[in-house]
């Protein structure tokens, strides 16, 4: 009797995980094509790749308002996007937490939270979740950067910001950085992909 | 410097004192729970990682902030308080300089399960040492079966799904 409740215990497991399961092993790889998207930024503009006048690439960065590992980072992409905008990639913040599962993660929220911060770069809602599904984020913050060849934009670098959120003057890799750095002058990036502790995304739940 | 705090001693001295000042006349009729709390380095959950032990132990890496760990940290509990085959430890990835945020989480919430702090921000160095499987995102639970085999689940879990896990694991 134990054995037959466990197995039926394990077949409810394996019906319980397989949407989980699907939306982390799908997204990109770095050499992939990422797809573009059209979303409302805080000004309620649209903003898409292709838009962005002068782009030679992105530093899409997967965010929110209510991680406090965003939070201790917001100032460092303020930093990024100040000094790589200019030279054709600017930052663009992508919400993609549901409001309802996380109300402080609204378009609303994110307005107020850009206008506090005075964000230089656009931060779009995702709202239907279907940018982050495809590019294969699963936290914030989770950073791809992209770099425009022909017309895609090719994903370079996936993760994280740098190795150290709470101190920014102690970090001793740029990931990042290090990242854009490499691809503007040519060279090949040595650290393509890197793991980070991150808020997990507030996915839809389906009713 | 010792950055380690043990609640046990703490609870010491509140039990001492609670005699001393007459309150004895309470009937403690279970013993007393005392709480662990440590801060530690990586090379230190390495070394827990790799203890022997006859349970299937299970690491549950949490932080005080993230909504969907707290929300699943009792269905934790539970499940280990009804199975002796199982041990639960809690691993906080808060703020190793605010330690008092995961104390006053134990004491509020009554926390039973040990809870050790993992003091190490330089995340990329050891989340694939825990599990190539990891994003990085949290909630997420190592089981470590008695022959040192382990299994990897990123994501929120309730009770049904964190018993079915356990059975399939088993």
């Amino acid at each position: 009797m134990k054995k037959l409740s466990n197995t039926l215990l394990a077949l409810m497991f394996m019906f319980a995980l397989t949407p989980l399961v699907n939306a982390q092993t799908q997204g990109y790889q770095v050499g992939d094509k990422a797809t573009d998207f059209n979303l409302k930024s805080v000004d309620e503009s649209w903003v898409s790749l292709a838009g962005i006048n002068g782009a030679k690439g992105a530093i899409v960065i997967f965010s929110c308002n209510t991680c406090p590992y965003v939070v201790a980072y917001e100032d460092r992409m303020i930093d990024l996007h100040n000094k790589y905008a200019a030279k054709g990639y600017p930052v663009i913040a992508i919400n993609s937490n549901d409001d309802k599962v996380s109300p402080g993660d609204s378009f609303e929220k994110m307005q107020e939270r850009a206008k506090e911060k005075g964000f230089p770069f656009p931060y779009v809602y995702d709202k239907s979740q279907d940018i982050i599904k495809a590019y294969g984020g699963s936290r914030t913050p989770h950073v791809y950067l992209l770099n425009k060849e022909g017309n895609d934009f090719v994903v370079k670098y996936i993760g994280a910001i740098d190795n150290n959120y709470q101190d920014a003057s102690a970090v001793t890799e740029k990931y990042v950085e290090d990242a854009m750095d490499a691809l503007l002058s040519g060279n090949k990036i040595a650290q393509e992909t890197t793991k980070a502790i991150g808020c997990t995304i507030k996915w839809t739940k389906a009713d | 410097m010792d950055f380690k705090i043990k609640f046990r001693g703490l609870f010491k001295v509140i039990i001492t004192f609670s005699l001393i000042l007459g309150l004895s006349s309470f009937t403690i009729d279970e013993k007393p729970h005392l709480k662990i709390f440590e801060i530690i380095t990586f090379e230190e959950f390495e070394q827990m990682m790799n203890q022997k032990s006859d349970k299937l132990r299970v690491f549950n890496f949490w932080a005080t902030w993230c909504a969907p760990c707290v929300k699943e940290m009792p269905y934790f509990e539970k499940v280990a308080a009804d199975d002796a085959e199982i041990e639960l430890i809690f691993i906080s990835m808060d703020d190793g300089r605010k330690p008092e945020r995961v104390t006053n989480f134990i004491e509020k919430r009554n926390v039973k399960a040990p809870v050790y702090l993992l003091n190490d921000v330089d995340y990329n160095k050891w989340i694939d040492k825990i599990s190539e499987d990891w994003s990085g995102a949290i909630p997420a639970t190592l089981f470590i079966k008695s022959d040192g085999s382990k299994v990897f689940h990123e994501g929120e879990v309730n009770e049904s799904e964190l018993k079915a896990l356990i059975a399939g694991i088993k």
